[in-house]
């Protein structure tokens, strides 16, 4: 069974002493400040906290863990990209971007012109490059091939108009990259173009939408008349469909957050630990506990899988959807924990308390139950776990409808 | 179900699935449950060519050399084929027993014989009192005129009815619940003093109470000494929580298989059942499970020799055990009528699954050392 016992499983000596590496690295690179924010379930952690982390990462070579040597990434092996992955979350430390290293970068480098990668792979190494993802719209949610945000051709440029939705963090991005309806006259999965746009371009405007925890990090993006170089297409014109679907099925490896869970899960036990119970306290609870090591297991089999599934197989297909079903139901079970934990204390609102010196319970606690609706939409973005349950019944169980 | 196996272990489980598929149609597998002994005796003598009864011992003791990964691959068959037979009795629970015990001269007299097929063992370790506790021993064992006297009673013996000698954990020494103080003793089942009450299971296995009424046994049959009886029986009982886990494991997969298959071809509405997306959405959470709970299964399976053994091992049993049972109840309804019946295997494999629950420590059991063990306290991350 020697493919099953090596992978992520941290027993040959080279990928511990590349583990000890990262530890030390984060130990005396992570900001204190970012280190709390983090430890607050990322309570208050923006995108300008991913970018400052990126540049750091950048100057040690390891902010792009995916990437090959020639392209500026470190040309780590998969199993020393799950490692560094699990130890950013067990240190307290924030994941690299997603948008960036994880998902345009490797399109850059699998679909890209030269000049693009050249205008391009620099700044989303090094931060400077802050992305949003215009795919989801108003009438294109789910059923994201919908999609009718128009890009008209108009000599070497595209004109867009329309907008895009549920937008996160376009109030900070200086680019997007988007799906984008160049034709609308075949089935709709064709016709679609995929165009990095810079957000500075006139006619486009950002308007937040507050979501219901009190978060700022969703939008709805307008564009009139927004003029886009050719030159930012990535891919063919009008088999934007196929690429933007590359870049979800990469979202899509590490959306079990299975390391940040590890981490909450952690920290529900450090304040189990702490939480006053009858003459103890609540982690001496025989129900508290096991509702713990539930959590745990249901954990551990998202990690086994992960591991398995992702060494094991060459090319992973819509399986990589159980991962993230799984994966979001499990961190949401995490975070429910954590308030869980807080007892009585499980209601406040941290907005009001965070600020108070004679708060009741430390900073970091007070954002569980925000940060617990916060979750709620991991089960909603990047595919719906009811979306990709269609996804599983049709390509891996064959049903049809 | 074959990532990571070599290539002899690949052809060994094609062999097994095989021979189970031509031998063992499950129309003759409801008329082996329904004989005497519960089991087709001629199915039995195939497996024990092929291997499967040599196939996890060490070759100094007549095995082929292999290890749990051999176990797993059985119990996964078995558990597709819904295979009753005293497999887990004497193999997995006596044989082991015996094996990790420190007796060179029981190993030479009962273990080749198991592995030839010849010999049948079992372990007699669950008490009345005990629930699921290992260490929770009231049969005991005296020395009495330089001859020793085991006296108690032992309940739900899988395979006793079939055992040449039964493996019994007894105390020597010490308080009922102490952790200190269990042997194991191999003692024939015929000898004087030995009673049988034999039952049956929901998964058609046979199952025995065994009455020990003052039973005179000397020194030699005792095979550890009372400070290693019980890290013994937790390995070995470790073991075979890994070997049912694979077995329920190989159960889920087949009734989710046959389930998909169903509603594929079973039309209601003038359309198939499949199409329906409600349906497809539970087939989906079926398929999820049987996943997550084969990488619960490799897991429990290589880390039976390590230090890891105790987390894995039970966090295996209280994810396999939860999901086969929902699996395998999904798997009843969405046959809707026909899958409460008699000649279809379905139902079956939820009684098998009901029994693997109740055996060695159910969810809450187990959930229970796990929170008492220091490594839960602390992390996940183990």
């Amino acid at each position: 069974m020697c493919a099953f016992y090596l992978p992520g499983g941290g027993v040959s000596e080279d990928i511990e002493q590349f583990r000890e590496e990262v530890r030390v690295f984060i130990r005396e690179a992570l900001p204190d400040d970012l280190r709390r924010k983090v430890r607050r379930e990322h309570a208050g952690f923006t995108p300008a906290d991913t970018s400052r982390w990126m540049r750091i990462l950048h100057e040690r070579g390891w902010s792009c863990p995916s990437w090959p040597v020639e392209h500026g990434g470190p040309g780590w092996s998969f199993e020393q990209q799950y490692v560094f992955e699990r130890e950013l979350a067990l240190n307290d430390a924030p994941h690299v971007s997603v948008f960036s290293a994880g998902m345009v970068g490797p399109a850059l480098i699998e679909f890209g012109t030269e000049d693009q990668k050249e205008r391009f792979l620099p700044g989303l190494a090094n931060g400077d490059i802050i992305l949003c993802q215009g795919y989801s719209e108003p009438d294109a949610g789910s059923d994201l091939a919908s999609l009718k945000c128009r890009a008209d051709r108009d000599g070497d440029d595209y004109v867009i108009n329309g907008s895009k939705i549920w937008t996160s963090d376009a109030t900070w991005a200086n680019w997007m990259f988007g799906l984008f309806r160049t034709d609308s006259s075949g089935r709709k999965q064709h016709g679609i173009t995929l165009l990095l746009v810079d957000m500075a371009t006139p006619g486009i405007s950002v308007h937040p939408i507050p979501t219901f925890e009190g978060g700022e990090e969703l939008n709805q993006v307008f564009f009139e008349n927004v003029r886009v170089p050719g030159a930012n297409r990535l891919g063919p014109e009008h088999e934007g469909w196929s690429i933007g679907k590359y870049i979800l099925s990469l979202e899509r490896f590490g959306s079990a957050e299975v390391s940040r869970t590890m981490a909450m899960l952690d920290r529900v036990r450090e304040i189990a630990a702490r939480e006053p119970l009858r003459d103890g306290y609540l982690i001496d609870d025989a129900d508290f506990s096991k509702k713990l090591v539930r959590a745990g297991i249901a954990l551990r089999q998202v990690e086994l899988t992960e591991r398995r599934l992702l060494f094991a197989a060459d090319d992973l297909g819509a399986e990589a959807s159980l991962l993230k079903i799984k994966g979001t139901e499990v961190q949401q079970q995490v975070i429910s924990l954590m308030v869980e934990a807080l007892g009585p204390y499980g209601q406040l609102d941290p907005e009001d308390m965070s600020a108070r010196d004679n708060a009741p319970l430390p900073d970091a606690a007070h954002h569980a139950g925000k940060v617990c609706f916060n979750l709620r939409k991991s089960t909603i973005w990047g595919g719906s776990s009811e979306v990709l349950r269609n996804i599983i019944a049709r390509s891996v169980l064959e049903l049809r409808s | 179900m074959t990532e990571g196996l070599t290539d002899d272990q690949k052809t060994f489980a094609d062999s097994l699935d095989r021979l189970l598929t031509d031998t063992l149609p499950f129309a003759r597998r409801q008329a082996a449950v329904a004989t005497p002994g519960g089991f087709d005796e001629d199915v039995w003598r195939q497996l024990v060519e092929l291997g499967c009864m040599a196939a996890a011992f060490p070759e100094e003791h007549g095995g082929l050399g292999g290890g749990p990964e051999e176990l797993m691959i059985i119990g996964e068959k078995f558990g597709r084929h819904l295979v009753t037979g005293p497999f887990l009795a004497s193999v997995v629970l006596g044989g082991h027993a015996v094996l990790f015990a420190d007796s060179d001269a029981w190993k030479a007299r009962v273990l080749p014989g198991v592995a030839g097929g010849t010999k049948k063992l079992a372990l007699a370790w669950v008490e009345r009192q005990a629930r699921h506790d290992l260490h929770d021993v009231a049969t005991s064992v005296r020395a009495a005129n330089g001859r020793w006297v085991l006296s108690g009673r032992k309940d739900v013996v899988p395979g006793g009815a079939q055992a040449d000698v039964i493996v019994v954990s007894a105390r020597a020494s010490g308080d009922r619940r102490d952790r200190d103080g269990i042997v194991l003793v191999a003692v024939p089942a015929d000898a004087p003093g030995v009673v049988r009450l034999d039952e049956r299971a929901h998964d058609g296995n046979r199952v025995s109470t065994i009455l020990l009424d003052g039973v005179e046994v000397d020194e030699t049959q005792l095979l550890t000494t009372p400070d290693r009886g019980l890290a013994v029986l937790e390995r070995v009982i470790d073991h075979a929580i890994a070997y049912v886990c694979a077995d329920a494991a190989g159960s889920m997969w087949q009734v989710f298989e046959t389930t998909l298959e169903y509603l594929k071809t079973r039309q209601q509405f003038d359309r198939t059942l499949g199409s329906f997306q409600a349906l497809q959405h539970r087939l989906v959470d079926l398929y999820i499970d049987c996943e997550l709970s084969w990488s619960m299964v490799l897991d429990a399976t290589q880390a039976l020799d390590t230090p890891q053994r105790r987390h894995a091992v039970s966090s295996a049993k209280v994810a396999v055990g939860e999901s086969a049972r929902r699996v395998a109840e999904e798997g009843v309804q969405l046959h809707g009528g026909i899958g409460m019946t008699m000649d279809v295997p379905v139902g079956h494999h939820l009684k098998r699954a009901v029994v693997m629950n109740a055996s060695f420590g159910d969810a809450d059991h187990h959930l229970g050392l796990l929170a008492s063990s220091p490594v839960s306290r602390e992390s996940n991350h183990v």
